[in-house]
């Protein structure tokens, strides 16, 4: 930054959506700094996956403030915004037979001419992307007969695609085996080292704290905590959030705690 | 999907439809031979015959069979579902009401001496598509349970509607009315070629323009906000374009069904799924393929013809059933 001041990637101020007389979100506000991992928890139904699509402009008739780089979400034309923004929705991809190189090269439509067909760059970005996504052979596979974890990775690997500075992930790891569960992580601990912001939106509150630098919990639409890992695995917090308390266990090697499935044993 | 493979089916579809162009109009109760068209004077009955008979009549069959297959593709793109038609979607019978209501009360409102006709069956083809998509997003997740049924209710309503307007037009005007609903190319002249060729063609190039963008709204809309497509100007535009082609061709033809369900199909088992080969294979082969349906259908039991609607169909009732049974098994 030749200016010495730079902008948070993503500034949510006062954001609250509802639909009829439903309050979806209320008066959401929080920022994320570039360079951050930010995980999104909480319940079922707390707004969470709204909360995204309000930040990638899928929902526009939300209340309050979306800045994304310095810049109001509207001011943008979608493709530039694409560039700044990459997006991993909920999604299967569809019933058409793509292959994965074909699903990651739609990654690069911000940047293509609608007239010429992808350049040897883009080519270039497309087999990275595989590479580091570890997807490269998956690559000529119809995505129909992924299973869900390989897909999920085919998708990560169209969102890096974008070379974008900041991903925003919607529930990547829900429905996957522990296996892919870990793959995924490690690949977005990764981006973010190097030097990707990422915003992922997860149920699962372990994998939440193994892998991200900070953590907003939100309930009933309301944010009730923006803050350290360490301070949110605490039952006190918990309970704000999910209204229930979890057993806790030191990690091993780490300085937090994890929660355990299932309640004490009589 | 085989790059070598791709091009050599184009290839294929352009000579195909090159073939069906110069030598379906010599076709009919009698060949027509060279030394009569290419008679200077011109004035033969054979030569009339192919000049102004077969050959106008072709080119619209070509012409009708193209767009329902392009608005069949696109479509199934918008929907991400193999189901989604003209035909099944209600567009197809909203088109005709549009039509209907031009014959019934004359709303000709010509533009440059031609018929309004096509305008006003694309104001139906329009309104009929916002309202199945309205619904289908209405309930979320985009079920084909839900786009079916909606199609079925558009449809239906816009039927009564079509039932109703026959009921209060005379004789003739009924009798004009349900022998076009039949779905056929029964044109004369270039007169209706000409008719329905701006809106097809202009549908046409706008749905090739945004190949890229259907690749990706395929995948999903959300997904495709996210790589940076503006959803709702592309879908409007497909929307258009879309109404366009199927307007211009059931104001001439009616509607002729399947067309758009079957080509899309074949061909992306035939190029794969991608739009920007995808798109020219399915006109190509769409016009091809009705060009000689009405071919087979005004010389099967000559001198009498059976409308191409009802041959179409034949072929592609089992055919959507068999895509049916096939999806519920996934």
């Amino acid at each position: 930054m030749e200016n010495g001041k730079s902008h948070p990637a993503l500034e949510i101020s006062d954001l609250s959506f509802s639909v009829g007389a439903r309050s979806i979100l209320s008066r959401v506000s929080f920022k994320v700094p570039k360079g951050e991992f930010l995980a999104v928890v909480g319940p079922n139904g707390a707004g969470k996956t709204t909360l995204l699509r309000c930040v990638v402009g899928v929902i526009s008739r939300y209340t309050g403030a979306v800045t994304v780089d310095g810049r109001p979400l509207a001011a943008y034309r979608r493709r530039h915004l694409a560039r700044l923004m990459s997006y991993v929705p909920q999604s299967d991809a569809g019933w058409f037979p793509f292959t994965g190189r074909e699903l990651v090269m739609m990654g690069r439509y911000p940047y293509l001419n609608p007239f010429s067909p992808p350049g040897r760059r883009d080519l270039e970005v497309v087999e990275r992307t595989l590479h580091i996504t570890g997807t490269a052979s998956l690559a000529d596979r119809d995505i129909r007969t992924l299973s869900a974890g390989e897909r999920q990775k085919i998708l990560i690997a169209g969102a890096l695609a974008q070379e974008a500075e900041t991903m925003l992930l919607d529930e990547p790891t829900t429905f996957l085996d522990p296996r892919h569960t870990d793959e995924i992580l490690s690949i977005l601990s990764g981006l973010n080292r190097s030097g990707v912001t990422v915003v992922m939106v997860t149920h699962d509150i372990n994998s939440a704290a193994a892998v991200s630098s900070r953590i907003l919990a939100l309930a009933g639409g309301e944010a009730r905590y923006n803050g350290s890992v360490e301070a949110f695995m605490d039952n006190a917090v918990l309970e704000a959030v999910y209204g229930k308390q979890f057993t806790l266990v030191p990690h091993p090697a780490r300085g937090l705690s994890m929660t355990l499935p299932g309640g004490p044993r009589p | 999907m085989n790059r070598t493979r791709q091009v050599a089916v184009l290839v294929a579809l352009l000579a195909g439809t090159g073939a069906v162009l110069l030598m379906l109009p010599l076709v009919g109760m009698k060949l027509t031979p060279l030394r009569a068209i290419l008679d200077p004077s011109g004035s033969g009955t054979e030569a009339r015959i192919f000049w102004m008979i077969r050959v106008p009549r072709v080119l619209a069959g070509w012409l009708a069979g193209a767009a329902l297959a392009a608005a069949g593709m696109a479509y199934q793109a918008l929907f991400r579902n193999s189901l989604a038609t003209p035909f099944t979607l209600g567009v197809a019978s909203g088109a005709a009401l549009g039509a209907a209501l031009s014959i019934r009360f004359g709303l000709y409102l010509s533009v440059a001496g031609f018929s309004g006709t096509p305008l006003w069956a694309f104001a139906g083809a329009s309104a009929s598509i916002l309202l199945v998509y309205g619904i289908t997003r209405a309930r979320r997740g985009m079920s084909t349970a839900t786009m079916l049924l909606a199609g079925v209710a558009v449809s239906f309503f816009f039927s009564s509607l079509n039932l109703f307007t026959q009921y209060i037009s005379d004789f003739t005007h009924t009798f004009r009315i349900i022998r076009w609903l039949m779905g056929g190319v029964q044109v004369a002249g270039f007169r209706s070629v000409l008719e329905m060729a701006p809106l097809v063609l202009a549908g046409l190039l706008i749905t090739l323009r945004l190949t890229r963008e259907l690749d990706i709204l395929a995948t999903g809309e959300e997904m495709a906000a996210g790589r940076g497509v503006d959803v709702v100007r592309t879908r409007n535009m497909l929307f258009f374009a879309s109404s366009l082609m199927v307007g211009g061709v059931v104001a001439v033809c009616g509607p002729i069904g399947f067309v758009g369900l079957m080509i899309p199909h074949i061909c992306r088992l035939l190029v794969g799924p991608g739009h920007r080969v995808l798109a020219p294979a399915s006109i190509l082969a769409g016009g091809s393929f009705l060009a000689l349906c009405d071919t087979f259908a005004r010389t099967i039991i000559a001198p009498a013809e059976i409308p191409v609607g009802v041959i179409t169909a034949l072929l592609g009732g089992p055919f959507f059933l068999a895509l049916l049974i096939r999806e519920g098994k996934h």
